[in-house]
């Protein structure tokens, strides 16, 4: 059997609990929230933290509070499938009720988290592998080994970001609340990741995601959109959130957040900026695509072929604007990938 | 270091002193000798090791025994009463919808979490509910027509007044 290895287990009450836990154990402790993320890991030997700060048993950290026209405040520890169904999100923030609806399978989304859906460790063919096949194969440098078997030679880790909300969150211009012993701060999501497939997170290991903000929603209309093999289970290996504030038909503001084609995700600002002022027509859908498809750079490291999943940025792209203008959803894929 | 931890499982309290990195799945199977719960992946991928906490279907290999002291844990074993089958027991057994009969466990116990709540689904919401529950023998289809068949004879009986 897959076990874990043995750890002392803190089960948190509060979020002033946890930070004291973080602030006494240091490194060795580890957050988990609902352990889908972690627990895998950790069987695979990918993390063996001696002890683990339980955060299931903060009861203020769950739930979604607040409205459309004030904003939407997400407990770090509510759940997906509460997201997935929460009528405000569907109504106000489609992208990101839509993005936490299609994690993983339905027991995962009883489980997991929005905390740790936004934290979740980046993934790689090569890395999410039980401890005897990387063993087998040579460890590389995120865990236990010092190069890096998608791209020898490699000073860094290309490991890729896996979670669906955070470009959908992104998108929308979500912020974060961090508490950590040195007290508390709220950053945007365009600056809670690194592009380092190792060190992904840009917050410190000692401050604990508390909340997610979304903005009044303002006129702002989402859509998201995944690539994966299997309808369930699978990571994305694509994600496509697309956000645009609208003025009757025009768009006033626009946001193109791209996952799962680097090891944090990709804003496509030119893209975006080149629908700003426009109607959503199928010529401007074209070149906004077009545009959307250049900082898609995805790597050998996940499954279908990197070209595949670079055509496909185009193509969700302008499915994702088609929905958000309400335009009739085309049919012909296989031209629009070609 | 072990742990002395309280669990309702089947409407019954157990006792046990475990240590703490114990999975649900590894507890129930090792130490409450309950081997109806299957190990599959152990990973999160395959949905056998599916068990009701509260009456939401869990995967056991990724839940750890020491958050649900307080909860109630319903696995395979509890879902006949008496010599009694229960009905999605007794249409799969009549349909053919378990082969190997590995992934049965789990997918039994999602179907009773589903016919809780909406107790004559579509089979779009079978589909839907039962999408984290993979099986590699039946192709699904008579997986999806024992629990539209268990649903629609446990509706009948609820509408003449018989046992739920
Ligand atoms: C088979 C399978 C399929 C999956 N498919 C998908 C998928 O399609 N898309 C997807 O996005 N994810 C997927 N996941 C990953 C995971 O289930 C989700 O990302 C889930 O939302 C993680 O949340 P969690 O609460 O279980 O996190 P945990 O496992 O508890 O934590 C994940 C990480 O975040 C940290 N963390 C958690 N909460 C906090 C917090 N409040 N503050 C600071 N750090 C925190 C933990 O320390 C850990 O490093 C899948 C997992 C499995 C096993
Ligand atoms: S990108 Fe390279 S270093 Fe990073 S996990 Fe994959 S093989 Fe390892
Ligand atoms: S054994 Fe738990 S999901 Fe496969
Ligand atoms: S009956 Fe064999 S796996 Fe489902």
């Amino acid at each position: 059997m897959l076990r874990l290895p043995p750890f002392e287990y803190l089960p948190a009450r509060t979020v002033a609990d946890a930070v004291k836990y973080v602030a006494d154990r240091g490194a060795d402790a580890m957050l988990v929230a609902g352990g889908t993320d972690l627990y895998p890991n950790m069987k695979r030997r990918q993390f063996e933290p001696k002890a683990l700060i339980g955060l299931r048993g903060i009861r203020e950290l769950r739930g979604v509070r607040g409205d459309a026209r004030t904003g939407v405040t997400i407990g770090a520890m509510t759940v997906l499938s509460d997201l997935a169904d929460h009528p405000t999100l569907l109504d106000h923030y489609a992208g990101v009720a839509t993005a936490a609806g299609l994690v993983s399978s339905p027991q995962l989304r009883r489980m997991g988290t929005i905390g740790g859906n936004v934290c979740v460790d980046t993934r790689c063919n090569y890395y999410n592998q039980t401890y005897s096949w990387r063993k087998a194969i040579g460890f590389c440098m995120k865990k236990d080994g010092d190069t890096c078997l998608v791209a020898p030679g490699s000073p860094r880790c290309w490991a890729v970001s896996s979670s669906d909300t955070a470009p959908a969150l992104w998108s929308l211009g979500a912020r974060v609340r961090l508490v950590g012993p040195a007290g508390e701060r709220t950053i945007r999501f365009s600056t809670l990741y690194r592009d380092d497939g190792i060190d992904y997170l840009a917050k410190q290991p000692d401050e604990i995601l508390t909340d997610i903000l979304l903005p009044p929603a303002d006129g702002w209309r989402s859509a998201y959109l995944k690539l994966r093999r299997r309808g369930s289970f699978d990571f994305p290996v694509l994600g496509v959130a697309v956000a645009a504030r609208m003025d009757g038909d025009v768009v006033r503001e626009a946001r193109i957040v791209l996952g799962a084609v680097a090891s944090t995700p990709r804003e496509a600002d030119r893209a975006a900026a080149a629908l700003v002022g426009e109607r959503v027509t199928p010529e401007v859908i074209t070149r906004v695509a077009d545009l959307a498809a250049g900082p898609s750079k995805p790597l050998d490291n996940t499954d279908f072929t990197h070209p595949y999943r670079k055509k496909v940025t185009r193509v969700f792209v302008a499915r994702a604007l088609r929905k958000i203008a309400g335009l009739p959803e085309s049919g012909a894929s296989t031209a629009e990938i070609g | 270091m072990k742990t002395r931890l309280s669990l309702c499982v089947n409407g019954e309290t157990h006792d046990v002193l475990v240590p703490v990195h114990k999975t649900l799945l590894e507890v129930l199977r090792e130490d409450l000798d309950l081997t109806g719960t299957k190990h599959g992946c152990e990973l999160g991928e395959c949905g056998t090791c599916t068990v009701l906490v509260d009456g939401v279907p869990v995967l056991s290999c990724l839940a750890l025994p020491a958050e649900l002291e307080g909860t109630e844990i319903v696995t395979v074993e509890g879902m006949a009463r008496g010599g009694e089958l229960h009905p999605l027991q007794q249409a799969f057994a009549e349909l053919g919808a378990a082969q190997c009969g590995y992934c049965t466990p789990g997918v039994l116990l999602t179907a009773q979490a589903l016919l809780a709540e909406t107790p004559v689904p579509t089979r779009e919401q079978i589909r839907e509910a039962l999408a984290g529950n993979l099986c590699r023998c039946t192709g699904y289809t008579k997986i999806l027509d024992a629990v539209e068949l268990a649903a629609l004879r446990t509706s009948a009986a609820g509408a003449a007044g018989g046992r739920s």
